[in-house]
Formats: structure tokens, sequence, C-alpha cells
């Protein structure tokens, strides 16, 4: 017997991990955000409504160079435009779906909670029914952690000025190293991996964070090449983790 | 909030659940060809490698090859684990660790 509720709540545990990954870099967001001069509601508003980690960031070491808010915008469109190929990845699950579940779902959509929720879409064993409960506990998990550790940041950055620099937000770099490399079971996959992390180091100075972007296409371009190529030379995408 | 942080914030709120949303929105009216579905499936990897083999090479904004560079050593770490072991948990516990170790060291 599988309720909602069930369901949900193992969304939300299957997330855990990611939990303790964002929650480092939840908290060093808050401390930066507030010493870069953002106010404190400005700050837990930034988290409630944008929840979108890396373009937050992002915002807030802009704001401190006094970048203007054109500039602001237009680089979280570029940061955040992944989680659109995000969306299409999910669609075929989630459009029979009534709007008033597309649209939370919608706006909760993160990296962590794709990368669980994808995960469990993709096991055929379970009906499609009620899926979209373990999605929605994903992110509720997700969300109100954010939102949780954004304030204990702000709260500790005023009694520990420097923690800022402690370098925390490594626990974003290996959380993100957690689902990619697991990931990389054909050689395609690692094709893609290999060109797209080349191309953003060296583009890494184009600017508006373009060269993300860039290094995102031409990874992807490059996976799909691989593939083409593997299969006309008559190999199979061997599976080395089988 | 000044109107400034209101006009970043809703800015940038709306930006982004306008990215995420658009495509569910549309629902049965989105078709992907399936070039498109197989590329879709290189998008998480390829997205992710590129935010972070910077932050490993480049934390400071210059190239960092240098044994002193703790993001690149807590990554290297955290690789090595998540090859290994395919774990999060511990992917994420094994690179926190090293790297820390690492800026302590140097």
């Amino acid at each position: 017997m599988s309720s909602p509720l069930r369901t949900a709540l193992q969304g939300a545990r299957d997330t855990i991990p990611m939990l303790i990954g964002a929650l480092p870099f939840g908290i060093i967001f808050g401390t930066l955000a507030v010493s870069s001069g953002l106010s404190v509601a400005a700050t837990l508003a930034m988290s409630v409504f944008v929840f979108a980690g890396s373009s937050q960031f992002i915002a807030v070491s802009l704001i401190a160079s006094g970048t203007g808010l054109l500039v602001i915008w237009l680089t979280t469109l570029i940061v955040n435009l992944r989680h659109m190929l995000y969306s299409a990845s999910l669609l075929p699950w989630v459009r029979h779906l009534p709007q008033r579940w597309r649209i939370p779902l919608g706006f909760w959509l993160t990296d962590e909670s794709f990368a669980v929720v994808h995960r469990y879409y993709l096991d055929d064993s379970r009906p499609l029914g009620g899926k979209h409960w373990y999605f929605l506990g994903s992110c509720i998990a997700m969300y109100s952690n954010w939102v949780l550790c954004t304030l204990i940041g702000v709260l500790l950055g005023q009694s520990l000025p420097g923690m800022a620099g402690w370098g925390l937000d490594f626990a974003m770099v290996a959380t993100f190293i957690g689902i990619v490399v697991p990931a990389l079971r054909t050689r395609p996959m690692l094709v893609a991996a290999l060109v797209a992390g080349a191309v953003a180091v060296v583009a890494y100075d184009l600017p508006y964070q373009l060269g993300l972007m860039l290094a995102a296409l031409l990874g992807v371009a490059s996976g799909l090449l691989a593939e083409h190529l593997l299969q006309r030379s008559g190999e199979v995408c061997l599976d080395d983790a089988a | 909030m000044t109107l400034h942080e209101v006009l970043l914030i809703g800015g940038m709120a709306l930006i982004t659940f306008a990215i995420r949303y658009t495509l569910f929105a549309a629902g049965h009216r989105v078709r992907f060809s399936p070039l498109m579905t197989r590329a879709l499936g290189y998008v998480p990897v390829a997205v992710l490698t590129a935010i972070i083999v910077p932050m490993m090479l480049r934390p400071e904004g210059q190239l960092a090859l240098q044994l002193d560079n703790a993001w690149l050593f807590g990554g290297l770490a955290a690789i090595a684990v998540a090859a290994w072991r395919r774990n999060l948990l511990l992917t994420i516990f094994a690179g926190m660790a090293c790297f820390l170790f690492w800026r302590w060291l140097f």
C-alpha cells in the first residue's frame, strides 16, 4: 500500500544526501549575502522566491561589485537556463498533471531534486500514478532546508563574520561530483563531461557566465557525436558499471 | 527592503520561474524529436561538470594547478570516492574532509 504521504516521505528521505550537501552551501549564502550589503529581509526573500543556489551566489557577488540590475537579471537567465532542460527531461512524466501541480513542481525544480526524481521516474517497476508525490516530497525537503539554512547563515554571519571565507561552499562541488560521477557509465557520457569541463575552464572569462552555456552545449553535442560514432563503428555503448 | 532589492529579487524570481515552468505549462503542446530526447540525456552531466571543473581549477579566478589548491584536491578525492563507492553521502563527507584537511595543511 503506497499512500501519497508515504510516497512523499520516501521522496524526502531519498533527498537527504542532497540536503546535507546543500546545508553548508545555504549557510554560506546567508552569511555572504548580508556581508555583501543585502539586507536580512532581502537575503531571506531571495531564498524564498528565487530558490536557485548558484544564481543566488553569483547575484550576491555581482551586488558586492556594484553591478547593475540588468546584468544581474541576464546572468540569472543564463545560469538558470539549465533548469529548462531539466523540465524538458521531466515533461513526459509531468504533463498529465493539472496545473495546480505543475506550477509548484516547476517553481521548486532544482539540480538536486531533478537528480533524485529523474532516477525515480526512470524506474519502471512502480506505476506512474502517484510518482508526483515523490517529486513533491523531494522539493519540499530541498526548499525548507534551503530557506532554513539561509536563516541560519544570516544569524551566524552576524556572530562569526569571517565564516564566508572558510570555503564551506566546497560542499556544493562535492555534491555535484557525487551526482555526476555515477552517471558516467557510458563512453559518450564521459566524453560529454570531459568536453564540458574543458570548455568551461577555457571559456571562463567570457562575460555573463556565457562560458557555462557554451560548455554545456558543446558537452551535449560531443556526447551525441560520440554516441553516433560508436554506433557507426558497430560498437554498442559499453556499460562499464554492469 | 529597498525598492532596488524588490526589483532585484522580483526580477530574478520571475526569470527563474519562467525558465522552470514554461515547458511544464505547455504540457502536451510540446513534443521533442528523438534527437532532442537523446540530447537531453546529456544535459545534467554536461551542465554540472561545467559548473564544478572551473571551481576546482580556477577557484580564485586564475588557473591554479598547484599543490596548495584545496578545491582541486578535495574535488579529486570526491571523484575517487564517488567512482569507487557510488554513494553520494560518502562522497560529500570524504570530499569535505579532504578539502578541510588540505586547507589546514597549507
